[in-house]
């Protein structure tokens, strides 16, 4: 069997920044395995701008800011298959593999960096209730037939959840000749950036239902209505609050679910992000197994992926080096108003400085965020305004973690 | 009376408060100022889209004005890079109409084609 020292499972911006920072650390003998037929991942049918503020300080669209990453993968000689799914991982870091070319390969890799994104939820998973007819379909697949292929998946459009990819697609299918008659979402708050909220539904007056969702689907063969309805606290259906919206689409952004079926196949413990329990290096509680972007956790930026890639990469290029040696390792654990942390281990021997991300449970006005460790505050920093929508990222430098003495605990408290 | 705009610049999504005076609070950096000011007077906007690829198979090539536009004009550009189509291969910042409209605004590829 051909030895691998590092294997990447997935070419999208985790796994290309991964790739880029282990060759650039020394690691020469690496393969980036990539599923589809391009590089990029996600960014590839992103064709939206907004992306690489905090990496290139300036604004460009998906497409435009992978390349840049697809250029140093080149420029860097780091070689990588395409249309090759990885099939399954073992515990001993054999990676099987198959594409068109090669047939079915196994290689022995001494590192992995698992990088293979999020999927989407779907009318299944929030269990839809209604008919079970054409025109019902995801936000991101809604995307790809748009932006990669070229059709629009209907006129009449209703969207059900307000995260980022359902304004963003609100947005796209109105320029290109659909009516979105309405955006709903059960909660009473949006989960999407309020800039897209401004840019993406106000600037063409499509209206926002909150505390709303699709109480039914109707149509035989292809979708004709929905019915929507107002939510009571516990996300129950309030009768006489049906709205009858007539549509031949109805587009779902419902939320998105870290890919990691290789990862479960092989009892790596998992954390509530639904990614992998991982250290400050993003390794899992398998040691030489990675894993970075939203197959970890679900991102809304993606300079944060790539950043998240670069750690990954940092980490296994230490690992192959036998330099991830510490062992005085805590925990850390979310509190009142925090919904997670990552990382959830802390190796305190490491001698780097830790960027801690997390999100809050609703969204809070005022409030201190604390880093306590045996009712020690580590740290104290006050942010005005959290959302549920935005990743909070907190960083403690090595001094302040060389004061920590057991598990640390990430809470909120009002001013 | 003071308006309450959400700023777009980043994904900050800063509250913007203009008053009367044009003067500018809640922003966390000059370019917000810079928005509230540009989106009270002349709202503009960048706009993203795709053209046909003819030479090859089932491919659109991603587009972007090189420019923000003015808000107002925003389908009739559409209308025009609806008409479009390129040639592979295709570069980043290859120019697939000058001056649409007359706007002083040229259509960008934004998608690199072998």
């Amino acid at each position: 069997m051909k030895i691998v020292d590092l294997v990447i499972i997935g070419g999208g911006s985790a796994g290309m920044a991964a790739a880029i920072q282990a060759k650039k650390e020394g690691v020469d003998n690496l393969l980036i395995l990539e599923k589809n037929d391009t590089l990029g991942g996600i960014l590839n049918q992103c064709i939206h701008n907004g992306f690489g503020l905090t990496e290139f300080k300036e604004e460009l669209t998906g497409p435009e800011y992978l390349q840049r990453f697809v250029d140093q993968v080149h420029e860097l000689d780091i070689p990588y298959k395409l249309s090759s799914a990885v099939i399954n991982i073992t515990r001993d870091k054999v990676v099987s593999y198959s594409n068109p070319v090669d047939g079915s390969v196994s290689v022995q890799a001494k590192a992995i960096v698992l990088a293979t994104g999020c999927y989407e939820r779907n009318a299944g998973a929030i269990q839809l209730p209604g008919d079970r007819c054409s025109g019902i379909i995801t936000a991101g697949t809604a995307q790809k037939y748009l932006n990669i292929h070229g059709y629009l998946v209907g006129k009449r459009v209703v969207i059900l959840g307000s995260g980022d990819i359902g304004l963003i697609m609100a947005r796209r299918l109105t320029l290109e000749g659909a009516k979105v008659v309405c955006v709903a979402e059960i909660m009473p708050y949006s989960n999407g950036l309020n800039r897209n909220i401004a840019q993406c539904l106000n600037d063409y007056n499509i209206p926002l239902y909150l505390s709303t969702s699709v109480s039914r689907v109707i149509g035989k063969g292809r979708l004709q209505k929905v019915i929507l309805s107002n939510v009571d606290d516990n996300f129950k259906f309030i009768p006489g609050t049906e709205m009858e919206i007539p549509c031949d689409t109805l587009i779902l952004s419902v939320g998105l679910v870290p890919y990691v079926s290789l990862l479960e196949n092989i009892g790596v413990p998992m954390s509530s992000t639904k990614g992998a329990l991982v250290n400050e290096h993003m390794e899992t509680m398998i040691p030489g197994i990675f894993t970075c972007g939203n197959c970890l956790h679900v991102h809304d930026v993606v300079d944060f992926v790539t950043d998240e890639g670069r750690l990954a990469g940092h980490g296994a290029a230490l690992y192959l080096q036998n330099l991830l040696l510490g062992v005085r390792e805590i925990n850390v654990y979310p509190n009142s108003g925090v919904s997670y942390v990552v990382p959830q281990k802390v190796n305190l021997d490491n001698q780097e400085d830790v960027t801690f991300k997390f999100r809050v449970q609703k969204p809070v006005k005022d409030v201190f965020v604390l880093f306590e460790s045996n009712n020690v505050i580590i740290s104290k920093v006050f942010k005005s305004a959290l959302i549920p929508s935005e990743m909070i990222m907190i960083k403690l430098n090595r001094d302040k973690l060389a004061n920590v003495t057991g598990d640390i605990t990430v809470h909120l408290e009002g001013r | 009376m003071n308006k309450e705009i959400v700023c777009i610049v980043c994904p900050r999504g800063c509250n913007l408060i203009i008053d009367e005076k044009m003067e500018v609070t809640g922003n966390a950096c000059p370019r917000g100022k810079a928005y509230a000011i540009s989106e009270l007077t002349h709202p503009v906007r960048m706009i993203t889209s795709s053209v046909r690829v003819t030479n090859r198979l089932e491919t659109l090539a991603s587009v972007k004005t090189s420019d923000s536009i003015p808000k107002d004009k925003i389908m009739e550009v559409m209308d025009i890079i609806n008409s479009l189509s390129v040639e592979a291969p295709t570069h980043i910042n290859q120019i697939v109409k000058k001056n649409v409209l007359g706007l002083g605004v040229d259509i960008l590829i934004t998608k690199k084609i072998d």
